[in-house]
């Protein structure tokens, strides 16, 4: 793949493979891409231009190798690198190469007029997906400029000297040489409707349902938990609808008009009306099996509605939770079947 | 009734309503309660019987239950459960389990079990065969039976035949050949019933463990047969609507019409009219065997009693014909839909060992499951309705010879005192004098009716006695869905009394709003409206044909497994059933919400609105 030398990569040249340059987001998105799922169109900015930037700023003054100096117990000199790094990669002249192909990329993306931007960070390793090593994953939602969109891929990769992240790096002796932070940048959806789905029962386990929450306006509130979603559990395969729990969605996010997102207040009525039809759960099922499939196993979904009721998939993952779990069989194997209605009539339990 | 959770009042504590004693204790004295019958627990088999029963209508539930504890007891030899016990109070009928706890007779009965349930599994197919035969011989018999008279003088054919026995003697001949006949119906019901059950629900658990939240009626679907006898009496009214357009006489067919004068006129009609009549008589014989109840009760005629229903439907489908819709059931594509959601089930399963287990167990389920679907057709519905009017024929006989009003007085006799009467009027037939059954029996089938209408008004508690830790039996479990988690709902059911909201078992999902007809008897069917939701307190899968009509349906009794379920979700109909009290609590022209993937139905109305019709 193209994208190791490049330092702009499209969406519909990568894919899950291409996961140490691109990061696990950014995979993932080409492979939905690929896959023909709709997912609103972006690019990812490379560990190979992360990796530009790094050597332009190893070239004035020492990263890695001070941070690999550092004693992980003393918590003062972490705190003060830290400091020290993010302003540097916050501030200190980005290779031309790298600054002009993201420029063009971004033109390239909202054809050559404005449209908002999602930025967020795309880590590299599995692990790095969680929390506790990546610090807080960065995203910056409704992001209007591309200067402004430049400087949040600066503040994405900054946050691999943030003191969790750095701290998480030296106590697993995790070497520097080969740290990295792809970017996404992806149209955003002004959405009408968003929220999460996963492919199998988050409280059973069970893989024949699907869980989808959902609250108005962006998803932020359903992910950061600010809102209380409404939530459905359908079965996966016959769609029928078991779980229809409808909240008092109090508020929703939308964009702000300086960029950023913001509160809003709802009333009663649109606060206790469900924020999907039947016929949208049905289609984001239709997807959410589409993208189960694709990949072989259940999945951690982020969806939106736009305000035309398009279908929009902002990032899948696979589920760890209960597919990290030991399976035990579900009956013990028998050689007579017949054995098994033994179950039921009883005297063998 | 059921303060806290403590447990069901006592049997002992269930009073006669004052009265109706006279009654009470003209059933036999083995079903009356007994001071010991405290220590046991009992449930009310509102699910069979949700009425009080008539005298004579008992006999239902006595040669079911002989019939089902032999099998259980003493011929498949169930490990762990006995027979079915019955009591009867106030024309309830209540049921109570006999476990087997003793480790050692447990084990004992593994081995017997093996031997015997397992050998009908492995030759399931060529038993089931033998089965319908036997039923058919059975039916064969019944029909065969001559209608009970009595001539002034023996015909002449009698002696010079040398046939050395009169008429009278027939009466009795007739009459015990038919009581024979149904407790044999009954034995060949349980023949196969249980073990077709067991292997359903074993495949049932093993969904419900591999798919903890999948819904019951998923996997009914992935069970249900396609062929079944069942389906074949709507497949008729098709039949005959299609027909009717052929033929050129469809349009003597229309809402509300009189269904004597549709085939009087059909008759006058000519070549036409007489060749889709002659259509009718094929489909009656036998497909419209079927009860428009359940069978249970003398008065749950059949569509061949009674035509309303398939009348009801024929003006829907024949309009349906009209505008160019196929009405034939798709059964290749049903088939291959199922097929479909069997396979995308297995590919869900984890381990090549479960998906072999997944394969074996949904096999094995196929393979019953047309007896479980089918046998009602012979059992329930047809032999049934064949018993009861033989009954009725007797009725007739004994009204004739005055010994009481109606002909369907008869079933204010118990089965004992009906053969009593007809002994009387054997006697008095031969003695040549008057019998004495008219001076005795109108008082008491008097006192009878007024008992049956008073019942009807005392609600009963819906279990007695103590609520045992589990309920092991697989015959309660799997026949009456009775689990310890339920009994636990039934003794909160007085807190939510008031509740706008009823639930029930989710029969097919989809939410439809609308207004309520709440139908009592199959004679009110003619009041369904296009879009109207019906309620109704029992459902049955012989009010197929009028599912296109209607946008949803409500029972108060019937599980997930029922074939009222089994039929609307081959509709698609919104239905939810064994909501114990719809018909009470929904008024008739309210506006409801069904929503038939939850199991709820929401009452929305206050007060209900004027009938347009």
């Amino acid at each position: 793949m193209s994208s190791e030398v490049k330092s702009v990569a499209w969406f519909s040249e990568v894919g899950i493979h291409d996961r140490p340059t691109v990061g696990g987001k950014g995979g993932s998105l080409g492979e939905l891409t690929g896959a023909g799922i709709a997912v609103p169109p972006g690019f990812v900015v490379t560990t190979h231009a992360f990796e530009l930037f790094l050597k332009a700023l190893e070239a004035r003054d020492s990263v890695r190798d001070k941070v690999e100096r550092l004693e992980p117990a003393n918590l003062d000199a972490v705190t003060a690198l830290s400091q020290e790094l993010r302003r540097r990669v916050v501030e200190e002249p980005l290779p031309a190469e790298v600054e002009q192909a993201i420029l063009a990329a971004h033109s390239e993306l909202c054809g050559g007029g404005s449209v908002p931007v999602a930025v967020r960070s795309s880590a590299t390793t599995e692990d790095a997906e969680d929390a506790s090593f990546a610090g807080l994953q960065d995203t910056f939602l409704w992001v209007l400029t591309a200067e402004e969109t430049v400087q949040r891929v600066r503040e994405c990769w900054g946050s691999l000297y943030s003191v969790e992240s750095m701290t998480y790096r030296l106590k697993h002796k995790l070497p520097e040489e080969g740290v990295a932070m792809a970017v996404v940048v992806q149209q955003m959806v002004d959405a009408r409707t968003a929220g999460v789905m996963f492919t199998r029962s988050p409280t059973s386990g069970d893989k024949s349902v699907i869980t989808i929450e959902g609250a108005w306006g962006l998803g932020s509130a359903v992910v950061s938990g600010e809102v209380t979603p409404d939530r459905w559990v359908m079965g996966k395969i016959t769609g029928e609808i078991s779980v229809r729990d409808i909240s008092h969605k109090h508020a929703k996010q939308v964009p702000a008009p300086e960029g950023g997102i913001m509160e809003v207040e709802l009333d009663k009525l649109d606060a206790e009306t469900p924020c999907l039809s039947d016929e949208e759960l049905q289609a984001l099922r239709e997807v959410g099996r589409r993208i189960e499939r694709h990949y072989g196993r259940p999945q951690d979904i982020e969806w939106a509605v736009d305000k035309q009721g398009n279908i929009l998939l902002l990032q899948s993952r696979p589920e760890t939770v209960w597919s990290a779990k030991e399976v035990a069989p579900v009956a013990e194997k028998k050689d007579n079947p017949l054995n098994h209605v033994m179950n039921i009539f009883g005297g063998r339990r | 009734m059921a303060d806290g959770a403590k447990g069901f009042p006592l049997p002992s504590s269930l009073k006669v309503v004052p009265g109706t004693e006279a009654a009470q204790a003209a059933y036999p004295y083995y079903t009356q309660f007994t001071p010991e019958d405290d220590e046991r627990f009992w449930f009310y088999n509102s699910m069979h019987f949700p009425e009080p029963m008539h005298h004579f209508d008992m006999i239902t539930a006595e040669a079911a239950y002989v019939a089902l504890g032999a099998f259980n007891t003493r011929v498949h030899v169930l490990p762990t459960a006995k027979g079915i016990d019955h009591r009867v109070i106030n024309g309830r009928v209540y049921i109570g389990g006999v476990a087997v706890t003793d480790p050692a007779e447990i084990e004992e009965r593994v081995g017997e079990f093996q031997q015997r349930a397992f050998y009908y599994y492995e030759h399931w197919e060529t038993l089931y065969d033998q089965w319908k035969e036997k039923m058919k011989a059975l039916i064969a018999d019944a029909q065969a039976l001559p209608k009970p008279s009595l001539p002034d003088y023996e015909p002449l054919e009698t002696t010079h035949t040398g046939k050395g026995v009169a008429a009278n003697h027939a009466l009795l001949d007739i009459y015990q050949k038919q009581i024979e006949g149904y407790h044999r119906m009954w034995h060949h019901h349980f023949e196969f019933l249980l073990l077709g059950y067991g292997a359903y629900m074993t495949f049932f658990d093993f969904c419900k463990k591999a798919f903890p939240e999948i819904s019951d009626q998923t996997i009914s679907r992935m069970v249900a047969g396609m062929e079944a006898e069942i389906f074949r009496p709507d497949e008729e009214v098709k039949r005959l609507a299609r027909r009717a357009v052929e033929l050129g006489v469809d349009d003597k067919f229309h809402d509300g019409m009189h269904i004597d004068d549709v085939l009087e006129a059909l008759d006058q009609l000519g070549e036409s009219g007489k060749a889709w009549l002659d259509e009718l008589e094929a489909s009656r014989n036998p497909w419209f065997n079927v009860s428009s109840g359940d069978g249970f009760y003398h008065y749950h005629r059949s569509w061949n009693d009674d035509l309303s229903l398939p009348f009801a439907a024929l003006p829907g489908y024949i309009e349906k014909v009209r505008a160019g819709v196929n009405l034939e059931r798709p059964t290749a594509q049903l088939i291959s839909e199922r097929e479909q959601l069997v396979a995308d089930y297995r590919e869900l399963l984890d381990t090549d060992e479960d998906k072999a287990t997944y394969d074996q167990l949904i096999h094995l389920a196929h393979r019953v499951f047309p007896y479980v679907e089918g046998h009602k057709f012979y059992c329930e519905h047809w032999y049934t309705n064949l018993f009861f009017n033989k009954i009725r024929e007797f009725g007739a006989l004994l009204r004739d010879h005055g010994f009481f009003e109606k002909e369907e007085d008869v079933f204010h006799l118990t089965q004992y005192e009906l053969e009593s009467a007809i002994i009387d009027l054997m006697l008095s037939w031969g003695i040549g004098s008057e019998p004495r059954g008219p001076k005795y029996w109108p008082a008491i089938v008097k006192l009878r009716a007024a008992a049956i209408a008073e019942w009807a008004k005392h609600p009963t508690p819906p279990a007695l006695g103590n609520v045992p830790d589990s309920i092991d039996d697989p015959a309660i479990v799997m026949l009456w869905g009775i689990t310890r988690e339920n009994l636990d709902t039934w003794l909160n059911a007085d807190a939510e009394a008031d509740s706008k909201e009823l639930k029930g078992f989710a029969a097919c999902h989809g939410v439809v709003e609308g207004p309520a007809r709440v139908v009592k008897s199959v004679e009110e069917i003619g009041r369904l409206q296009q879009g109207d939701i019906l309620v109704c307190q029992v459902t049955n899968p012989t009010w197929a044909p009028i599912f296109q009509k209607i946008s949803a349906a409500v029972s108060d009794i019937g599980g997930s497994m029922s074939h009222m379920a089994i039929v609307a979700r081959e509709y698609g109909l919104p239905a939810v059933v064994g909501t114990g009290t719809a018909t009470q609590k929904i008024k008739d022209g309210q506006r409801i919400r069904v929503d038939g993937g939850r199991g709820t139905v929401t009452i929305l109305d206050e007060e209900p609105v004027l009938e347009d019709a």
